[in-house]
């Protein structure tokens, strides 16, 4: 193995173990949301996510994502060099000097891979077929994630590269949040909506839970932001920076406007407005200054929580929220990356608006409708796939029984 | 032989129950309930969404005496209970057909 970076390496290690503690994160985060009796359920969904995506990765995704972006279809999946992870194990990645070895960038890129389905399952709570999820997790890791990683971060058509459209993404604000937010989208529009939908009934039997799981994806987000570096260094630290900043901002954003609007500043909107400025910072991470990312959170926390109410206005059940937060606050930062990002805060990136290239709002555009028509139209069709082979809604008895007992036969709090 | 419910505000219960047992009532049985009478229910904010939650968590007490206790029993409850505020419960009085005792099989006033 030619010579790797040890502290970039150690640092990277770090990092891939926070971003998956996220996904159990982001599993209390949702569950507590949901009522009781689908409360093991929806922690499932994340859970599963580990097992499933895990070895799908391993064994296509990762050479699909990151194989070598060569020959007619480069720009669009990578080479089945690497299928099974075939040679990571004596491979290096990155730049000269900040070498890793590649069996450390591809664990890192997977966990990445985990939570972007898990983050899906959000519109899908208590009323999926668990099959149905299986079957779509499945195709969804391989046939959605994995290409647009390649098109983003791969060598792809759409990311900074070479060749490349040249669009700004540091940590997955198109090929996470954006991404999941559209699939969501698909299955909330092909699952229809729950029965007791719009029934005070539908409440959330553990906030703690909900607010745990939140501090937990904050401090795994450090992992996801600072660790998209792939080196222990200022770029890293500058992304650490402000995706703690635009946390801050994000909680105080949709605070501000809760207590104005409802007179009461509650711990959810607390929560919520935190992952949103943690989602909108996502893509500007590792490009922008302090001062714009905490004007990034705010804008998220502001946006996003107006972006809940989306849902209402056209009729869907995105049950958790998945369409106003990630999908709002990816596209917004998706966005004020091209307004902020400085090549004197990453000089490996690009100048945005401010710094005087306008032309950098195209590409981030250009990446958003893409992302969000490429993910879209295959979660519908695979979705409707499913639903022609096994169905993809629990029976009424079922979802009125809860999907603890019906899909798993288990109970959350027996008393 | 008569049973008293008695509906009581939560943090009541503790000052009812000592009331009780002075006067020398042996056992009583404690549930949580909800409900609604007069006092009205709340607001509660899910994300931006308003939802009326009607009920309100309260207590409920059961307690199976003999005829002569009754009265005094309910004027404890009542003073024991009382805050002066909407919401302060309701007691019900009913008759009781028959009381055992489980683990010797005694019946009547000898199982209370």
């Amino acid at each position: 193995m030619a010579q790797i970076n040890v502290g970039d390496t150690a640092f990277m290690l770090v990092a891939a173990a926070l971003v998956l503690l996220m996904t159990p994160g982001l599993a209390l985060f949702y569950a507590g949301m949901v009522r009781s009796k689908n409360a093991l359920s929806t922690t499932m969904h994340s859970v599963f996510s580990m097992g499933l995506t895990s070895i799908l990765w391993a064994v296509v995704g990762y050479t699909i994502a990151f194989g070598p972006a060569e020959g007619g279809l480069g720009k669009f999946i990578g080479g089945f060099g690497k299928l099974g992870l075939a040679g990571v194990v004596r491979g290096t990645s990155g730049v000269e000097g900040h070498l890793i070895p590649e069996s450390v960038f591809a664990m890192y890129q997977g966990m990445f891979a985990i939570i972007t389905v898990g983050l899906i399952t959000g519109a899908i709570a208590e009323r999926m077929k668990f099959k149905a999820y299986v079957l779509f997790a499945g195709l969804w890791a391989l046939l959605v994630y994995s290409p647009l990683a390649h098109w983003v971060w791969g060598g792809g058509w759409l990311g900074n590269f070479e060749g490349s459209l040249g669009a700004l993404d540091f940590a997955g604000g198109t090929v996470v949040h954006i991404a999941s937010a559209a699939a969501a989208l698909a299955c909330a529009l092909a699952l229809g909506k729950r029965r007791d939908h719009g029934s005070p009934a539908l409440q959330p039997h553990n906030l703690p839970m909900t607010l745990l799981g939140a501090g937990i994806l904050w401090f795994g987000w450090f992992g996801f932001n600072a660790g998209s570096s792939l080196a222990a260094d200022g770029v890293a630290g500058s992304a650490f920076m402000v995706t703690h900043l635009a946390a801050a901002a994000g909680m105080l954003g949709w605070l501000a406007i809760e207590w104005l609007q409802h007179g009461k500043p509650t711990t959810l909107g607390a929560a919520s407005g935190a992952v949103a400025g943690l989602v909108a910072i996502t893509p500007a991470a590792g490009f922008v200054d302090a001062m714009p990312g905490i004007f990034i959170g705010l804008a998220a926390g502001v946006l996003c929580y107006y972006g809940v109410k989306i849902k209402n206005r056209f009729g869907f059940d995105d049950a958790l929220d998945v369409v106003g937060i990630h999908g709002v606050g990816g596209t917004t930062g998706a966005i004020l990356t091209g307004v902020f990002a400085s090549t004197a805060v990453n000089a490996a990136g690009r100048d945005g608006l401010l710094a005087g290239n306008a032309a950098q709002l195209v590409p981030q555009f250009v990446g958003v409708l893409a992302t969000i028509a490429f993910s879209f139209t295959m979660s519908f069709i695979i979705l409707k796939l499913i639903d022609a082979v096994v169905g993809l809604r629990v029976s009424d008895e079922e979802e009125d029984a809860g999907l603890d007992l019906s899909d798993h036969a288990e109970t959350a709090y027996v008393s | 032989m008569k049973k008293i419910e008695a509906i009581v505000k939560p943090f009541k219960l503790d000052d009812v129950k000592r009331a009780l047992q002075e006067i020398g009532v042996k056992g009583l049985t404690v549930t949580e309930v909800k409900g609604f009478g007069r006092q009205k229910g709340h607001t509660e904010i899910y994300r931006g969404a308003e939802y009326e939650v009607d009920f309100v968590p309260t207590t409920q007490i059961e307690i199976v005496l003999e005829d002569e206790l009754v009265d005094t029993a309910v004027e404890t409850i009542v003073e024991a209970g009382r805050t002066g505020k909407i919401g302060d419960g309701k007691i019900f009085v009913m008759p009781v057909e028959e009381v055992i005792r489980i683990r010797t099989g005694e019946k009547g006033s000898d199982a209370i």
